[in-house]
């Protein structure tokens, strides 16, 4: 079972973040921060676009070959001494999880950022199973500690300001001295640190995600900011990796041509601060590492999107520059999507893994602007995928028996010249002329949505058409 | 009058062959402001081409974005056959000419003996101001306009053909205006088409983020290439009580601004 979903009450989902300033105020610091980070990064790289390419064909091929370099994948980590096992989903990758932390005796677990964790709630199923996870992301940490979902795949707790999380940190640190002042943000980033190195040294098994997992050495990639990601798997006597099998990538080589396109894209750096290989346990000459060392790669719903349109989906690297660009993102934010992954790559993304019926309004919730496409580093046509999915629900009668009506009304016209020039020749003399006084409606009948937030302006009356034959009769064929 | 590139097109000063242009005036100009289709016919003939107005309704953009590929065919079959003669298809709007240009092949991938039509079509197909600028390389315009305008750069004309230039191009050659750039020009104004009724929340939450980039630009008029993002900003603006002017681009490069801008009534526009 995959973690629950109130995606189906996205509208209201929406309307509640629009109504609250504090969120407002956080979303504009998305707006304002990675755009033009990554817009230098990406101006300041002559090769950005060829690289974008580039990063598009390692994908696609690798999505191509996907069964052959999982086999390989796994030959190289079993060679290295590490194990892999495949969860075909969410179900069978926490019992394999659960199992392998068993086996170490666990008590505590931490966690380094992984969203495919997120995906299967793996949280929630240690804990009601006597094991406690702490995540070590600074902001997975604090959503942690308020039992919330990520609102962004890159900045978890993007949609908090630092009071929200002084207030957490007073309720759930409560060994510390109440009278401590938290009013900085860098005493805020102490005190987890502090907090979070204990953590480290007692826990018995780490968890990370992969950014990529490469084929030829059996190597798992994590990129991380804050070192949480090292400490996590290096200190454990065991370390897993989750990862979904679409982050395979065939070389090293093609790893970091990936590599170039996903800091610049995400936050704009060059690199992020730590760029992490591990490939297997630690060997006798090593001066650390786990002891175990295993990869659980999840399919979860991901080998059904091979070979259909939404296989393109599957490049994804999450790199979040698509919520970042995107208009309605802006103004709702990450949760209101209501599950694991916002913004353009979750309306793609979220409908194949949990079903349109249920994910149905996120491929509708967009502009069609064109701008997620427009920076994803691997190219992406987010649009032209939302727009398949509104196809899929039109097929399945899953559109609003509304909308569904509307457009068959008017595709009846349209579909008739002559009776269309007649009918609308018709309405916009009777609309022109009731609007004349003003220029414009406060409101119309059929058009609340419209006219809720902005007028709705008059037509000047005639038709081009009706207009076009009066003056030109003769000269036209 | 505009003026061709010296020697582009021998033919405008001579004697024909002029270029036959089938204007798709588009169903929200034909609807609701002929005045742009009217102002694009002046443009596309003073730059010495023959236009015709063949009998149309839609290029089918508000089925295909609902997911209604059927209707699409069907409307896009009937647009592909209305323009086949024409030498060029010319749209005052980047999100129809778009649909045709980068959509409509896609819609008959599956279908042979369409998709050839539809290419043909796509590639004679243009937004009305890269026509003027990419086609026949039309530098200026012989037009007045007194004041500051802002530009939105409407998201399908921007990113699926590229109109960014074009139209400062052609703006700068008006003579007594100056354009005043908003912060954020090339970020949606929230229409989206259908977008803007069935998620009228998020759409409202993003025209009034671009209400204010545009006053924020003090420029007492604005403009756009495409109806749809003009309604929406007009209809925002005028909701809010500032009184901003706003204009089809085709409007003020043609010279044409008696009717009044969109959403004022002919009185109030008088009594200015």
């Amino acid at each position: 079972m995959n973690v629950h979903s109130t995606s189906p009450q996205f509208k209201q989902n929406a309307t509640r973040a629009l109504h609250d300033p504090q969120l407002q105020k956080a979303l504009n610091n998305v707006k304002q921060g990675f755009i033009d980070k990554r817009k230098s990064a990406a101006d300041k790289l002559p090769e950005f676009e060829a690289l974008r390419d580039a990063a598009h064909d390692i994908k696609n091929h690798t999505l191509e070959h996907l069964d052959l370099y999982l086999e390989a994948y796994e030959e190289k980590v079993k060679a290295s001494g590490g194990h892999v096992h495949f969860a075909r989903n969410a179900d069978e990758a926490r019992e394999i999880i659960l199992s392998i932390c068993r086996k170490a005796d666990a008590k505590t677990v931490t966690k380094g950022k992984s969203m495919i964790s997120e995906e299967i709630g793996i949280n929630h199923y240690l804990e009601a199973n006597g094991i406690r996870p702490i995540e070590t992301d600074l902001g997975e940490y604090i959503i942690q500690l308020r039992n919330e979902l990520p609102s962004h795949i890159i900045a978890p707790a993007v949609h908090l300001n630092a009071t929200q999380v002084e207030q957490d940190f007073r309720r759930v640190h409560t060994h510390l001295d109440a009278k401590r002042d938290l009013s900085e943000p860098v005493q805020l980033l102490t005190e987890a640190r502090a907090v979070l190195r204990e953590r480290f040294l007692a826990a018995d098994v780490g968890i990370t995600g992969a950014n990529f997992l490469v084929a030829e050495t059996g190597t798992s990639i994590i990129v991380t900011n804050e070192g949480n990601g090292d400490l996590t798997q290096i200190l454990p006597k065991t370390h897993i990796v989750l990862a979904s099998i679409e982050k395979l990538v065939p070389t090293l080589e093609d790893a970091s041509q990936l590599l170039r396109v996903l800091a610049r894209s995400a936050t704009g750096q060059e690199m992020s601060v730590y760029t992490t290989f591990s490939t297997g346990p630690r060997r006798s000459a090593d001066a650390d590492g786990p002891a175990n060392y295993h990869v659980v790669l999840i399919d979860n719903g991901r080998s059904a999107m091979l070979g259909t349109s939404f296989e393109e989906m599957l490049r994804c690297i999450r790199c979040g520059a698509c919520m970042n660009h995107c208009p309605v993102y802006h103004a709702v934010g990450g949760h209101a999507y209501g599950w694991v992954y916002p913004g353009p790559m979750g309306a793609v993304l979220t409908p194949s893994l949990i079903g349109v019926d249920k994910a149905g309004h996120l491929p509708n919730a967009s502009t069609f602007c064109g701008r997620c496409e427009s920076v994803c580093p691997v190219r992406i046509p987010l649009p032209k995928l939302m727009r398949h999915w509104r196809e899929r629900e039109f097929e399945r009668h899953l559109t609003p028996a509304s909308v569904r009506s509307g457009l068959g009304l008017w595709g009846f016209f349209a579909k008739r010249p002559a009776l269309y020039r007649f009918a609308t020749r018709a309405a916009m003399a009777t609309l022109g002329f009731m609007g004349r006084q003003r220029g414009r409606f406060r409101w119309l009948p059929l058009a609340k949505g419209w006219t809720a937030y902005r007028d709705f302006p008059a037509p000047q009356g005639e038709t081009f058409q009706a207009r076009w034959q009066r003056e030109r009769k003769g000269r036209t064929a | 009058m505009a003026k061709l590139e010296e020697g582009k097109f021998e033919a405008v000063n001579g004697s024909p062959p002029r270029l036959r242009i089938g204007l798709f005036v588009t169903c929200l100009v034909d609807l609701m402001r002929p005045s742009i289709g009217f102002a694009a016919v002046k443009l596309l003939e003073d730059a010495g081409c023959m236009v015709e107005a063949p009998v149309q309704t839609c290029c089918g953009q508000p089925a295909y974005n609902s997911g209604d590929r059927g209707t699409t065919r069907d409307l896009a079959q009937r647009m592909i056959e209305t323009f086949q003669g024409y030498d060029y298809v010319v749209a005052p709007s980047g999100s129809c000419a778009g649909m045709i240009k980068k959509h409509y092949p896609e819609l008959f991938e599956e279908d042979p003996n369409w998709r050839v039509k539809a290419d043909a079509l796509a590639a004679k197909t243009y937004e009305l101001t890269s026509f003027l600028v990419d086609v026949l390389g039309v530098t200026q315009v012989d037009a007045t306009f007194d004041g500051a305008v802002t530009y939105h750069d409407s998201c399908s004309g921007l990113r699926e053909l590229g109109v960014k230039t074009q139209p400062r191009k052609l703006l700068s050659s008006v003579k007594g205006l100056t354009i005043v750039e908003m912060n954020d020009s090339d970020v949606c104004c929230g229409f989206g088409g259908t977008f803007a009724v069935k998620y009228s929340d998020i759409s409202g939450a993003i025209v009034d983020a671009k209400a204010k980039n545009i006053g924020a630009s003090q420029a007492p008029t604005l403009l756009a290439g495409d109806l749809g993002c003009l309604m929406n900003m007009a209809g925002k603006l005028s909701r809010d009580g500032k009184p901003i002017e706003v204009r089809h681009v085709a409007e003020i490069l043609a010279g044409m601004t008696d009717e009044p801008g969109i959403g004022l009534a002919k009185e109030a526009a008088r009594a200015k």
